[in-house]
């Protein structure tokens, strides 16, 4: 018996048929993976399902019960639970305070702490979903975050788990733990649907995969009866190319120069502490490592969002290090934020405002500050066709995009602006492989046409395929360096987590290494 | 993409326009339905009462002047706050930046002399508007530097405003005699009643121009309206101020700077609200003293509301205001039915449109807020 079931689901959105006619069928103790490009409507079928979203027509059974899902509370009620690619828990809150939040134990308006505190322990070792109940929101890394959003599903009585994109935001190692997690709620019986754009954790993980197709079902199958290219091939509709082929990079010129920058952290706490390093026109450096250890300072300072304490930053001789974004844009710097509803994108504009944020003051779009609407239209019109961002107009605004295409206007305008300098962080975030392969390419022709280019990306793939160099950062310091073909993933692993030490022979720092302390 | 996913509606640009001005009007209905029920509990006849309502401000020239006299300012000021609002920021202090563009008129009309009507009307208006800026940096410099509260900081201003005025009326700018108010202006600072611009026969050919106390002031008031919303369409700066109330992040991404685009904001919103000041001095009152507002700044507040900071929404927004207000009177005349009543009516059309407003512009600048840490 199913324990949930979708007839025929159809849901309309001015000038877009999100979803037409998708029937899904779930099993009991089974995985099934989503997959589709972005824009196919799997985001917004998983709302139908939570009750975020009311359907234009179809029919939602659970066990096989025709039910009616108007809210989140009514889909809890019925044991669906969702995570969501964008957390909604309360910062200033502890692990229990936000599970237990809504449905808190206790009589009288008073929430009896102590049974909450020891239900929330109870079922998180249960799930070996390991957490500190009495952590802050705002303290925890973004992969303890996905797992109190976990947890409060479960301890809500989830019996089928929704995750929406889960891993977008994960770095590998975090990846190969909530699919652990995953396994052991399987097991006791529950019941999970995930979207992903990551081919191999499609293969690896799922019991099924059913792919959409522009809000249809075009095909289900099973990881043994295929593999990554038939899924992209399903996915996309034509092959896809998994690999770039690149040239020897040379140096033409130096772009950017960083020379012992040091960078505080929101808390005041030195999150660069002496970076150095060179990035040359034609060439793709990338910055390797784990979340937390500087890269955001870095970045920041690099695009004149954060002032560093110390050091020098040089952008082909021009001295940058205390420009502000605005200066900055001006000299040549792109750069897509790795966040991209909060950095990105004003998600109340419309598409083509969207699409010249930055561009903005500059002719042909405004002079002498008037801003002439053909122009930014024009534009608009012409990144929405070249990065395929499927929308049925510009007028539609961001946030009604899907998540994917989002990203794709970020990329769209950064690169789009024909920058010196590309400071592109996790730039394919989100997007599936039709897209990840047309933004490699771009980011390789920016590369052919002389421009340098810094990635951060928490994929390795995507950087040991792109970079010429690689760059590991470790507690703010550049400890290692590698250049094309040098490294792999392991390797790399194993200095992004502290495994040679903070310091770098040649730097001649004293301080003594930090060993590694494993990937607590 | 594909062909069949494209069935975007010619209408739909219509559509959203209805949808925007939409709630709005349902507020005003509704919260019309709820003081005709009121009334009738209270023993009074609704229909006779809104039929008098009606009567005294849109029943005839005078009339209709009238209600255009009572909205002038409200347009004003209602420009204020919406504009600051589309910054993100509450400039819940319109009325003092109002009282002193009105001051600077006040003195300035009168102790300039000699300079022709067309030079002096613009140049106390430019006055005004920077006056009202000023009134409006402080605060602004707080925000923008260490982040104190605007709400706060404008209300405290408007205080210091209101209390420098009182002052002034009774003592230095005081005009002979035993009411503390300051100078008449001379003809050649006010702006005239739009009647008086007519000749009798053209009056009598068109007795629609009989407008009774409605001055110029109407017409500075939808200019301003016309000139921010092609501020905040079609230029940089107004693009910029969308862009900061929206998402800072974002904007500061795009190299645009939170902190002097929240300056300018507030400033021009001030400006805005001195220029309210100016039209209220220049064509109604020629003088300052301590009542020359009855709270236009405050009722600003719920204009731009009603108006979804829209800019040419203000306007009938404003003129609906001014009509309540303007019929009043007649109503308690022909209806007997007490002019607090319109109180209460008024009352309702804030609290249906701003329960909305309040709660989701609240809702957002807390979830901005926590955003920082997704993703
Ligand atoms: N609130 C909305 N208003 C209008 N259109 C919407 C809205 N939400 C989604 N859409 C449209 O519906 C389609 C499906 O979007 P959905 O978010 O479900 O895609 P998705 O498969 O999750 O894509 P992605 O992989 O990029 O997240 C898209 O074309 C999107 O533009
Ligand atoms: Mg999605």
């Amino acid at each position: 018996m199913p324990v949930l079931e979708l007839r025929e689901i159809t849901k309309v959105f001015p000038g877009v048929v999100a979803n037409d006619r998708v029937s899904l069928v779930l099993e009991r103790g089974e995985i099934v993976a989503l997959l589709g490009e972005n824009g196919a409507g799997k985001s917004t079928l998983m709302n139908v399902v939570y009750g975020l979203l009311s359907s234009d027509g179809g029919q939602v059974l659970v066990d096989d019960k025709p039910v009616k899902i108007k809210s989140p509370r009514q889909a809890i009620d019925l044991g669906i639970g969702m995570v969501h690619q964008h957390f909604m828990l309360v910062e200033p809150l502890t692990v229990t305070e936000n599970i237990v939040l809504g449905r808190e134990p206790g009589r009288f308006g008073v929430i009896d702490f102590t049974t909450a505190h020891k239900k929330v322990q109870e079922i998180a070792t249960r799930y070996g979903l390991k957490v500190d109940p009495d952590a802050r929101i705002m303290d925890l890394s973004v992969g303890m975050q996905q797992r109190v959003e976990i947890l409060k599903a479960l301890y809500q009585g989830a019996r089928v788990l929704i995750l929406d994109e889960p891993t977008a935001v994960l770095t590998p190692q975090e990846a190969k733990e909530l699919f652990s997690v995953v396994r052991s709620l399987v097991d006791e019986g529950l019941s999970v649907v995930f979207i992903t754009h990551k081919l191999e954790e499609v293969m690896s993980v799922s019991d099924r995969i059913i792919v959409m197709r522009d809000g249809r079902v075009v095909g289900e199958t099973k990881p043994s009866e295929t593999d990554d290219v038939g899924l992209a091939r399903m996915m996309v509709g034509r092959d896809v190319v998994l690999s770039v082929e690149k040239g020897p990079s040379e140096c033409a010129a130096e772009v950017l120069e960083v020379t012992d920058l040091h960078v505080k952290d929101d808390r005041g706490l030195e999150a660069v502490r002496g970076v150095s390093f060179t990035v040359c026109g034609g060439e793709i450096v990338a910055l390797a490592g784990v979340s937390g250890n500087g890269q955001s300072e870095l970045i920041e300072a690099i695009v004149g969002l954060r002032r560093p304490v110390g050091g020098r930053l040089m952008l082909k001789g021009v001295d940058i290090t205390h420009a502000s974004a605005r200066v900055s844009i001006e000299a040549g710097v792109s750069h897509i934020p790795e966040d991209r509803h909060r950095r990105g994108l004003v998600l109340e504009f419309d598409l083509a405002e969207n699409l010249i944020l930055g561009d903005h003051r500059m002719p042909p779009y405004a002079t002498r500050g008037i801003m002439h609407p053909s122009a930014v239209t024009a534009t608009a019109e012409k990144r929405i066709a070249d990065y395929d961002i499927r929308t049925p107009s510009w007028h539609v605004l961001a946030s009604n995009l899907s998540g994917g295409n989002q990203q794709k206007v970020v990329v769209a305008r950064e690169i789009g602006r024909n920058p010196e300098l590309l400071v592109a962080a996790q730039p394919t975030r989100g997007l599936d492989v039709g897209a990840i392969e047309f933004v490699h390419r771009q980011i390789l022709k920016e590369r052919e046409s002389g421009k340098a280019v810094l990635l951060v990306s928490l994929e390795l793939e995507e950087v040991l395929s792109l970079a010429d160099r690689i760059l590991v950062i470790y507690e703010g310091r550049i400890v290692r360096e590698f250049t094309a073909g040098e490294a792999d993933e392991e390797t790399l692993g194993y200095f992004m987590t502290g495994g040679g030490g903070t310091k770098l022979e040649d730097e001649g720092r004293t301080e003594h290494a930090e060993m590694a302390e494993g990937d607590a | 993409m594909s062909e069949s996913r494209e069935t975007l509606p010619a209408h739909r640009a219509w559509m959203t326009v209805a949808q925007k001005v939409g709630t709005p009007i349902a507020s005003v209905i509704l919260a019309i339905g709820i003081g005709s029920v009121i009334m009738w509990a209270s023993g009074y006849d609704p229909v006779a009462a809104f039929a008098a309502l009606f009567k005294g401000s849109f029943g005839g020239p005078k009339q209709i002047g009238d209600t255009l006299l009572r909205s002038t300012p409200l347009i004003l000021t209602g420009l204020s706050v919406a504009y600051g609002f589309r910054a993100g920021l509450f400039n819940i202090g319109a009325e003092g930046q109002l009282f002193m563009g009105g001051l600077v008129v006040a003195w300035l009309g009168v102790a300039l002399t000699g300079l022709p009507w067309v030079v002096m009307v613009p140049l106390l208006v430019v006055a005004a508007m920077l006056a009202g800026a000023a009134w409006a940096f402080v605060p602004a410099i707080l925000k923008a530097r260490i982040g104190a509260h605007e709400v706060i900081t404008t209300m405290m201003f408007t205080y210091i405003g209101r209390y420098i005025v009182s002052w002034l009326v009774v003592g230095p700018l005081k005009a002979p005699g035993q009411i503390p108010q300051t100078d008449a202006l001379p003809i050649g600072s006010q702006l005239p009643r739009i009647q008086t611009l007519f000749s009798e026969a053209t009056l009598e050919a068109l007795p629609f121009l009989k407008l009774g106390r409605a001055h110029l002031g109407i017409v500075v008031a939808v200019i301003a309206a016309l000139v921010v919303w092609f501020i905040l369409k079609y230029t940089t700066l107004g693009y910029e101020n969308r862009a900061v109330g929206f998402n800072p992040w974002a904007s500061e991404t795009g190299g645009i700077s939170v902190q002097w685009t929240t300056v300018k904001a507030l400033c021009i919103s001030g400006a805005l609200a001195g220029l309210a000041g100016a039209v209220e001095v220049m064509g109604v009152h020629h003088r300052i003293f301590d009542q020359f507002s009855s709270g236009f700044g405050f009722t600003g507040i719920a204009v731009a509301l009603l108006a979804k900071n829209h800019p040419l929404g203000v306007i009938p927004a404003a003129i609906l205001f001014g009509a309540l207000s303007a019929g009043a009177g007649t109503m308690q005349l022909e209806a007997h039915v007490p002019q607090k009543i319109i109180l209460i009516i008024q009352a309702l059309v804030i609290f249906l449109v701003a329960a909305e407003e309040i709660v989701t512009w609240f809702i957002k600048r807390r979830q901005k807020e926590a955003l920082s840490h997704v993703g």
